[in-house]
């Protein structure tokens, strides 16, 4: 944390240690994401301050004797600093998208909270968090009630599941363990008892699903999977390729996370990307048609235009 | 920020919640350890910028000017400053933590969790381990967009944005002058919905496309958004009336193409090993590119517009 950020810490801190008598020093450090020997230094400063006079009476007495923090004499900063604009729209922001979740089990607690944070924060950041909304209709598919029914009551999914990039549909059997919403669309991660191993699942490639009669059992020592963004996940050991794509194909860089974007003029890019399968490359590339070309490496150039030519081929054979 | 600026700032904070009557600057200035060694302009220098900078951490500093008295008097208005008293039941605290949570690799982290601390400091146990929920539940936003803190900031001070666009096809970049109203995320893309002052409309901007900087264009406090405005209905794909749906037939080798094989209306065997495919499409370049993807596997016999798309982007790819 900067210095910069010290004073609204410090209106934080005081408040805090007055709302919690005889907080220990490691768990107050940890909730202000300080280490032990700042978190003194912030109390020493504090114990500097006080009300016009500066005399023994007037300032802060704070104690920290064998780690448990014990503050007086700070009732003027009792309370903490209001919410600012930024803070109450960030988290009324993130409750309206949640209320437009649908199959959200806590529909009745979010309204209240809603109404509770619109009230504390005044109108400004009320006005902004209508203003800023984040749509979850991607999220909406016909698994999610199933899904959520699995997670729910713990119990072991059937599904199959289609990878586009291998072009496969797979039968999975999985153990649920956790809903995650990035970007407005839903991934389950679990247990895979095909992989052996914890899996992400996009709801929407899910071309059935079903709760088994089994209670889900996942390894003990399985995490739910880390969702990065755009959930792509490319290794740092799957191959680069390097694709130019003209003006018309340059959707390519945003829906798809690249290492390297370079403009090349009239709005032509080179774009490096990583993926783990060639297949999902190859499929990229015929797409593209002559809206981008791959350049690197030259095996997979020449594998698309393998590819290509023997697609014209068969137009010529099939009519 | 110094040491000594710190506790001057927060003697500075103490001494004017702690005052009933506004005080004059040289009140303070008597009042307040560390302005009392200044001479006249170093302190009104000093004075100046810690009421801005207590006016950024969102302090409010209310200004009296009485016409009997020469100075103006400063003082903060405990209710202006205090987080109102604020309650939460546990089904509450869970929703919360969840919230604050949705921003936690986005630029509203910091917005967030200052949120939580103020709460926390204030006595509200907001409860970050998902709680009741199980933890069975996540929900993320990421703003990678490096346009989305300025335009956040323009629609929360309502301040017209100019900004350099790329035109869809890619082309040229145009500068854009546009009253911001809102920012919406729609699957997993944000957008900045206004008045674009250039072309007189209301018009959605792509923030990928935000080729550069973007700079204020006005004072705060200068847009006003329309009453009857809806940002999410803006950014939704805007409906075209019917479009006209028709009728593909694909051949497609046995087993190969699962991912046509699911949208498709009808399969029947069409002999040596292929399989043909009924799939309804209203885009002949969309189907062309999906179909193109599966190479010498999949090979549209009609309609002929249809097939002669998937037949072009070949060629293009060997061009």
């Amino acid at each position: 944390m900067s210095t910069a950020d010290r004073l609204p810490r410090l209106l934080a801190l005081v408040p805090y240690l007055m709302s919690h008598p005889g907080a220990q020093v490691p768990e107050v450090a940890k909730i202000f994401g300080l280490t032990e020997k700042q978190l003194i230094d912030d109390l020493q400063l504090v114990w500097m301050c006080g009300l016009p006079g500066h005399t023994p009476g007037d300032l802060i007495d704070v104690s920290w004797d064998g780690g448990e923090i014990v503050i007086d004499n700070a009732d003027t900063i009792a309370r903490p600093l209001r919410l600012g604009v930024d803070e109450a729209s960030a988290l009324l922001v993130a409750l309206r998208m949640l209320s437009e979740m649908p199959e959200f089990g806590e529909r009745d607690a979010l309204s209240r909270v809603i109404a509770k944070f619109e009230q504390a924060a005044g109108e400004g950041a009320a006005a902004i968090s209508s203003q800023v909304a984040v749509e979850v209709d991607g999220a909406v598919s016909d698994a999610l009630p199933v899904v959520n029914e699995a997670l729910r009551r713990g119990r072991r999914l059937s599904l199959r599941y289609y990878v586009p990039g291998r072009d496969e549909i797979t039968p999975r059997e999985v153990d649920p363990m956790r809903l995650v919403v990035v970007d407005g669309r839903s991934y389950l991660s679990g247990w895979c008892y095909r992989a052996e191993a914890v899996r992400l699942f996009r709801l929407d490639r899910m071309l059935s699903v079903e709760v088994l009669d089994v209670l889900a059992a996942p390894p003990e020592d399985a995490v739910p999977d880390e969702v990065t963004p755009g959930v792509f996940r490319p290794s740092p050991t799957d191959e680069l390729v390097e694709l130019e794509v003209t003006a018309a194909g340059r959707w390519v860089a945003e829906y798809y996370p690249c290492e390297g974007v370079e403009e090349l003029g009239e709005g032509r890019l080179r774009v490096a990307l990583r993926a783990r399968d060639q297949g999902w490359l190859l499929r990229l590339a015929l797409r593209l048609g002559d809206t981008g070309r791959v350049v690197s490496p030259p095996s997979l150039a020449g594998a698309v235009r393998e590819a290509a030519a023997a697609a014209l081929n068969r137009y010529e054979s099939v009519s | 920020m110094s040491r000594r600026k710190t506790e001057r700032l927060l003697n500075l904070v103490i001494c004017l919640l702690a005052t009933r009557r506004p005080l004059t600057a040289e009140h303070i200035r008597q009042a307040v350890p560390g302005y009392d060694s200044a001479n006249d302009e170093a302190f009104q220098r000093m004075f100046e910028r810690d009421k801005n900078e207590l006016r950024e951490i969102g302090i409010p500093i209310e200004v009296q000017k009485d016409p009997w008295e020469e100075d103006p008097g400063y003082r903060i208005v405990r209710q202006a400053y205090e987080l109102p008293e604020i309650t939460l039941e546990p089904d509450e605290a869970a929703v919360v933590g969840l919230a604050a949570r949705v921003w936690q690799r986005a630029s509203l982290a910091e917005a967030a969790s200052g949120a939580l601390l103020k709460l926390r400091a204030g006595g509200v146990e907001t409860d970050e381990t998902g709680g009741m929920l199980g933890g069975a539940l996540e929900l993320r936003v990421d703003t990678q967009d490096p346009a989305f803190p300025a335009l956040w900031e323009a629609v929360r001070d309502r301040h017209p944005v100019r900004f350099p666009y790329r035109v869809a096809a890619g082309e040229s970049v145009l500068t854009r002058t546009v009253e911001p109203w809102g920012v919406v995320s729609r699957r997993g893309k944000w957008y900045v919905v206004g008045h674009d002052r250039d072309r007189q409309a209301p018009r959605v901007f792509r923030l990928s496309r935000i080729s550069g900087p973007v700079v204020p264009a006005g004072r705060p406090g200068t847009v006003t958004v329309p009453e009857d405005v809806d940002v999410k209905a803006m950014v939704a794909p805007r409906d075209e009336g019917p479009v006209q749906r028709r009728t593909a037939v694909i051949r497609v080798r046995e087993g190969a193409c699962q991912g046509l094989r699911q949208v498709a209306g009808a399969v029947r065997p069409a002999g040596e090993g292929w399989d043909e495919l009924e799939i309804t499409f209203a885009d002949p370049e969309r189907l062309a590119g999906w179909v193109a993807g599966f190479a010498a596997d999949a090979v549209v016999v009609g309609p002929p517009d249809a097939r002669d798309a998937v037949i072009r982007r070949l060629k293009g790819v060997l061009a």
